[in-house]
């Protein structure tokens, strides 16, 4: 501890008895230590990106050596002829976030809205709540819930469109349901953000509630809700277990909404685990496609949270 | 006049109400969507709940899910572990000495993107140097697949919460002759703590539920495996996978996975509501 000579001495410790110099002095070098620790830690985090970057590349590059730029362009994936074409899943990958971001917006914002504009109070805690604990759920029960009941309802009332049940379109509604609590939580954060005087005098001027969300609360709030949309959009992106049981696994271009296809996560998850040399390297390709394709999304989102609120999940 | 009868309030009334209908109706949708899983997962799987379900190991004809959440709780409880101790001093430095420069600015942001990294990269990213190093699948590439995971939730609620801590604190022990790190240790943390805890327990919860990262780095057993981290080991997650693609033809396995969705969908959302119960008593 250090005493009130210590104080009075200022930096040289002259007064003090030797003992008490070398604890204060232990003490200051613990500090030291202390925080070079604590940054060790926290550099550590920006060499796990890097490593990540560096361990895809480095792992993809046969195969992107071997394919170059015809694994872009190169519209089919077949494993027996050495024919690995990141198309198809590349399309697949952007179609059913796309569907999904489409589906999921409008029914997001109108709960954010009810939420936080018309919910009766006493049902506003409870429903948030609810709303959070569903962002929650595992993404793989998202896809048994789609395998064996969307995908065969779907088959049943809309034959036509649907033959198998499965596919992108069906893949684009489960992430769909599955961005909605999320989306609906960031967008109610953000417009809780609005400060009450705003509404009153909107209200005070005889708005509608309407006119009020309208007019006031969404423009003001704009920012924080496109980036909430891009950050469920990056979710969708990158979502493996939800897609890979209903998106039909054809792994030849199908550029249609509703037909079978895949996506990037899915094929990976399909293949991994029984492929090898080429084949592996080239299914880590497409994970380095996958993580450039979220980090351009997610950094986006936060520019654009950054800006509005404080903190999302 | 009587503004109430003029077509345009008329008008701007009816098109107040078709919105709000068509927010409501939004929300019966949302609801309606997330009560079907709920409703499907409980009715599938609470008839494969029994107590053996819990003590028996995975077999190919039907048997129990004991392995695969005991797996499931080694694994969790390890990463997060690690990821606590890695997150914790993380977000400490952040908050405490990361004010100025572009350094910690950069920290940040890359933690944000690592924050909602699709999970599958992470796997990828450990069977590139952890499993194909060592040889084989094992728990512990699945350990730190999962730590990769957790490590940014409590870096974000670590910063966040030594945040909220008043600078006046800080000042009053440092005016009482304490050195940074103990302030840090003492003060900081004891004020933060409750709100870093429920951090902690949130990332526990959404680690438990992930497979992507599961499929390259720990796999999958049948057999029991209690601590055995240089071999596979068997998990929630990706029993339930299994059993819904691969072995999806056994009645028996497909029941089980739902009892398992079941278990882990109600263990997630218990997690989460004492996290949420945790934090607004001590706050």
């Amino acid at each position: 501890m250090a005493t009130p000579q210590a104080i009075q001495t200022g930096g040289g410790l002259g007064g003090l008895s030797e003992a008490t110099r070398r604890r204060l002095q232990r003490k200051a070098r613990i500090d030291v230590w202390f925080e070079r620790t604590l940054f060790a830690f926290a550099f550590a985090v920006l060499l796990l990106l890097g490593a990540i970057i560096a361990s895809l590349i480095a792992s993809s590059w046969p195969a992107l050596e071997r394919y170059g730029l015809e694994f872009f362009t190169e519209n089919r994936w077949a494993a027996n002829v050495e024919v690995f074409g990141a198309l198809p899943a590349i399309y697949g990958t952007l179609l059913t976030s796309l569907i999904a971001i489409v589906i999921a917006v409008p029914i997001s914002f109108g709960i954010a809205i009810f939420l936080t504009e018309r919910c009766p109070n006493v049902l506003r805690q409870p429903l948030s709540t609810l709303i959070e604990l569903l962002a929650g759920i595992p993404s793989i029960i998202y896809g048994m819930w789609g395998m064996e009941v969307l995908a065969p309802l779907l088959r049943t009332w809309f034959p036509s469109v649907f033959p198998a049940g499965t596919g992108l379109a069906t893949a684009g509604i489960i992430l769909a349901v599955m961005i909605i609590p999320f989306i609906t939580a960031v967008s109610r954060d953000v417009i809780n953000t609005v400060p009450a005087v705003m509404r009153e005098s909107a209200y005070g001027l005889g708005c509608t509630t309407w006119e009020v969300a309208r007019r006031v609360i969404l423009p003001s709030v704009k920012g924080g809700l496109v980036g909430g949309v891009v950050l469920g959009l990056g979710r969708a992106l990158g979502e493996t277990m939800a897609v890979t049981f209903v998106i039909g696994n054809n792994l030849f271009l199908n550029t249609t909404l509703t037909g079978q296809g895949t996506s990037i996560a899915a094929l990976i998850a399909n293949q991994f685990s029984e492929s090898d040399g080429t084949q592996r390297s080239a299914l880590l390709a497409l994970g380095l496609i996958l993580f450039l394709i979220t980090f351009a999304v997610l950094a986006f989102a936060r520019y654009l949270l950054r800006n509005s609120t404080g903190r999302h999940a | 006049m009587q503004t109430h009868t003029t077509p345009l309030y008329r008008r701007r009334k009816l098109l107040n109400r078709l919105v709000m209908a068509a927010c409501i109706g939004a929300t019966l949708i949302g609801f309606v969507f997330l009560f079907a899983i709920l409703l499907t997962l409980v009715t599938k799987g609470l008839s494969a709940i029994s107590p053996s379900i819990f003590i028996e190991r995975t077999r190919m004809n039907g048997g129990g899910l004991g392995n695969a959440i005991w797996g499931t709780f080694v694994m969790t409880s390890l990463a997060t572990i690690l990821g606590t101790v890695i997150g914790v001093a993380a977000g400490t430095w952040l908050a405490e000495y990361g004010n100025k420069g572009l350094l910690p600015k950069v920290i940040r942001f890359i933690n944000d993107i690592l924050l909602s990294a699709p999970s599958i990269i992470i796997g990828l990213f450990i069977y590139a140097v952890v499993v194909v190093p060592m040889g084989s699948f094992s728990a512990w590439a699945g350990v730190l697949s999962l730590t990769v995971i957790i490590v940014p939730v409590v870096i974000r609620s670590t910063e966040d919460m030594l945040r909220l801590i008043p600078n006046s604190l800080r000042e009053a022990a440092a005016a009482l002759g304490a050195h940074r790190w103990w302030i840090i240790v003492r003060v900081c943390y004891s004020g933060a703590r409750a709100g870093i805890l429920t951090g902690i327990l949130l990332g526990f919860a959404r680690i438990s539920g992930e497979t992507a990262p599961l499929l390259f780095t720990s796999l999958n057993s049948n057999q029991w495996n209690f601590f055995n981290l240089d071999s596979e080991m068997a998990n929630l997650p990706m029993t339930i996978y299994q059993n819904m693609t691969i072995n999806a033809f056994i009645p028996d396995l497909v029941s089980l996975a739902w009892g398992g969705a079941l278990i882990l969908t109600a263990a997630i959302l218990i997690l989460n509501i004492a996290a949420r119960y945790f934090s607004r008593q001590r706050t």
